[in-house]
């Protein structure tokens, strides 16, 4: 099989957060069309690396280097990395207070596309584009006037964030633990809708704990981050392997090698 | 400074000076002074007497300082008390309005002449003590509403101006409201007759442009029965190293079944980072419900002056009359506002509302302070009050002192209150989606604010969000 270009290319990657380095240098390079999983033990820095890739102004970056699309990731803001197509599902979705989730979404969307030179949608236009991406994740549109987040379930938030990604469509879709908190059914759902956005020109990123997001989303490569450093990348058996025997063997494998 | 705070603490931008020849009397304060206010109105004899009754009382008095603010003392000798524009305008022409005046509005977003009007708007023009045009007053006066600057309302309706004038804030309410009372000079008048609804927004625009000046507007609303009228007022300032000192009265009476909406753009110069400069705007508000099933509603965006000190309020004194209090106070830099409302609840059925959002910025101090007090008689009484305070950066401050004094046990009171900080998360979400740093800011503020904006009369709600730097569009409604 012909490997797709590199999307994103990520060297010796160095991060710390509050005087802590918790990133020691990540190495990892994500094709076009492409599916990473990320897993590994709690505190291991797998946000960390999701934060930093999205350009949390927390993260600092020690050393390094994050190309995306071949230009210099870490040289650009938030919003631009936003606008060149990274985006992030929070594993802590943020609340807005007093702005409806259907205007903060158009908001966005009429972002990206003032970026790629498009005209703004107004809400009449906006709510067509929307009618088939709510319908993918099973909502009607009783959420979209709502306030952003603001007393959404658990489960709701991380649907909404996959509303958003279906609506902005990015390259590069980092997931952070999209699946913690939901449901069989929504989670279910939520594979569904992200593998209707696989294609060849966009690739994902996804950071769980589960094999089970995994039986409905196949990676083609999984990752084990420990301490700060992938330890291990392998094929979908590797996510088997880590359910079955947990994370210890490798840890140890670490301070041997 | 974060990018939320670069953001929150732009630039003033209502600064400049009109270059234009201006009368101003000496600095100092005394009866002869009053005289002379009162001699270049033309007033008559009652009201110059009521002034000099003010003043003498106001020599008995204190400043106050319980709010929670600080600043030098005020030396009441050292301000003029009057400064009017030369060649004083005809008030029945607006054409000879002097062209610096007509373009220092039009700068300010406020056009007065007749082509570039606001429809739906009438304005009255203050430019330091002296109204210099009002807008559509022929209009009006078809439906037999009155809006006029108080100066010409107590010549040509003095028996209207005589029955209410210090009726809802005495001469001697306050310490301020007493030196007002004593050197008022142009504010506006309205009078609303029975069963109309005024047609159009009355709005009134305070300009202060001479130094060392005070002003020392009045404002006087009358809602007939069954009538209703919204009005807006405006205000800003010259950019100085000086303070300047801006006392207000506003009163305001609706008659039985009578509606009046009170909203206030505040945007007085609040001085510089270092906190030089700016306009102290100690200020009394108040509004009657006289009548049975009135209403009054204030709406403040309070973003300007170095140290604001109101408090509107409602004295709900017919029954099943209804106050409304909703506001919205900036403090970025050095400014200081201790602001809130009162609201008396004499009437059986009497319902008051209170919403006020806080906002700090820098190393702004931010103070709520309500007082809710049902009285014996109020059967029914309620009251529901909602105090949110959002906090942008490390350095400022926000504090709330709500007071409430109940006398009638069949009162339900409801009170809530939150504080929240803006946090580099808040504002990282909403930019992983693409929004501008800015944008993101705005969006959340907005959000905060909303419950107050959608108060606002939609032809100011877009120029009150301007002023908080924020995009209004779709999301207020
Ligand atoms: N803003 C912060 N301030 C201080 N420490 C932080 C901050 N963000 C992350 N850390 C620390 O960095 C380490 C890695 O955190 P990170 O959130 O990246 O882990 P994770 O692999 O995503 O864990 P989990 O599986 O629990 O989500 C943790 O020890 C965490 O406490
Ligand atoms: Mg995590």
């Amino acid at each position: 099989m012909k490997k797709g270009k590199a999307l994103l290319e990520v060297k010796g990657l160095r991060v710390a957060v509050a005087g802590n380095e918790i990133l020691k240098g990540v190495d990892l390079t994500i094709r076009d069309g492409e599916v990473h999983a990320i897993m590994g033990p709690n505190g291991s820095g797998k946000s960390t690396l999701a934060q930093v890739l999205a350009g949390h102004p927390a993260y600092t970056v020690l050393a390094g280097t994050a190309q995306y699309e071949g230009k210099d990731l870490l040289d650009m803001k938030p919003e631009e990395r936003a606008r060149a197509g990274v985006f992030l599902a929070f594993q802590y979705p943020v609340e807005v207070r007093g702005i409806t989730n259907s205007y903060f979404l158009r908001s966005a969307l009429n972002a990206l596309r003032r970026e790629r030179g498009e005209p703004e949608l107004d809400p009449i236009d906006f709510l067509q584009v929307l009618e088939a991406k709510l319908k993918s994740i099973g909502w009607d549109d009783s959420m979209m006037n709502r306030p952003v987040n603001e007393g959404f379930s658990g489960g709701e938030k991380k649907r909404n964030e996959i509303l958003q990604l279906a609506v902005l469509e990015p390259r590069l879709a980092i997931l952070d633990e999209t699946d913690s908190g939901l449901d069989i059914d929504a989670l279910r759902t939520v594979a569904e809708a992200v593998n209707q956005l696989r294609n060849p020109k966009r690739a994902f990123l996804i950071v769980t704990h589960y094999q089970r997001l995994l039986n409905y989303i196949t990676p083609d490569v999984v990752h084990v981050l420990a301490d700060g450093r992938i330890v291990r990348s392998g094929g979908p058996e590797l996510a088997q392997e880590l359910e079955a025997k947990g994370y210890d063997w490798l840890r140890d494998g670490v301070m041997v090698s | 400074m974060t990018s939320i705070e670069a953001h929150v603490q732009q630039p003033y931008k209502y600064g400049f000076v009109t270059d234009i020849e201006s009368e101003v009397v000496p600095a100092g304060l005394s009866e002869d002074v009053i005289r002379l206010i009162s001699g270049k109105k033309g007033e008559p004899e009652w009201m110059l007497d009521w002034r000099l009754k003010a003043y003498r009382n106001w020599l008995k008095m204190q400043e106050p300082h319980w709010p929670n603010v600080k600043y030098g003392p005020i030396d009441y000798q050292a301000i003029s008390y009057y400064a009017a524009p030369k060649q004083q305008p005809k008030l029945d022409s607006l054409d000879q309005v002097d062209p610096k005046l007509v373009a220092t509005f039009e700068k300010l977003g406020i056009p007065i002449e007749e082509q570039k009007r606001l429809t739906g708007v009438a304005v009255d023009a203050v430019f330091d003590s002296v109204s210099v045009a009002t807008t559509f007053q022929a209009e009006l006066a078809k439906y037999g509403v009155i809006f006029c600057p108080i100066s010409q309302a107590i010549r040509e309706h003095p028996d209207l101006v005589q029955q209410y004038i210090g009726t809802v804030v005495p001469y001697n309410d306050n310490f301020f409201a007493a030196l007002n009372s004593a050197v008022f000079t142009d504010g506006s008048f309205v009078y609303v007759p029975n069963g109309v609804r005024c047609p159009l927004e009355l709005s009134t625009y305070f300009r202060i442009n001479a130094s060392s000046t005070g002003q020392f507007e009045r404002t006087l609303i009358i809602a007939e029965e069954g009538s209703y009228v919204s009005y807006l007022e405006g205000c800003s300032a010259p950019m100085r190293d000086e303070n300047q000192l801006h006392a207000a009265v506003v009163e305001l009476v609706a008659l039985d079944r009578a509606t009046i909406k009170y909203s206030t753009i505040q945007n007085w110069y609040p001085g510089d980072e270092e906190g030089r400069g700016g306009i102290y705007n100690f200020v009394t508000k108040r509004g009657k419900c006289a009548g049975t099933n009135s209403k009054i509603s204030w709406t403040q965006v309070e973003t300007g002056s170095a140290i604001t000190w109101k408090y509107p309020g409602c004295i709900l004194q017919g029954d099943n009359s209804i106050g409304e209090f909703y506001s919205v106070a900036v403090t970025s830099h050095r400014q200081q506002a201790d602001t809130g409302t009162k609201m008396i609840h004499l009437g059986r059925n009497t319902r008051s509302t209170i919403v006020s959002k806080g906002i700090s910025a820098g190393r702004g101090q931010n103070t709520y302070r309500g007082l809710v007090k049902i009285m014996k008689g109020a059967e029914g009484a309620r009251n529901y009050s909602q105090c949110d305070s959002m906090l942008i950066g490390d350095k400022c401050g926000a504090h709330t002192f709500p007071y409430i004094d109940v006398r009638n046990s069949t009162a339900i009171m409801e009170h809530e209150a939150s504080t929240s900080k803006i946090g580099e998360d808040q504002i990282f979400y909403l930019r992983q989606r693409g929004l501008s740093a800015e944008d993101a800011v705005s969006m959340i503020v907005n959000g905060f604010c909303k419950e107050v904006f959608k108060e606002l009369p939609m032809e100011f709600a877009v120029e009150a969000t301007r002023l908080l730097g924020i995009s209004l569009e779709g999301s207020v409604g």
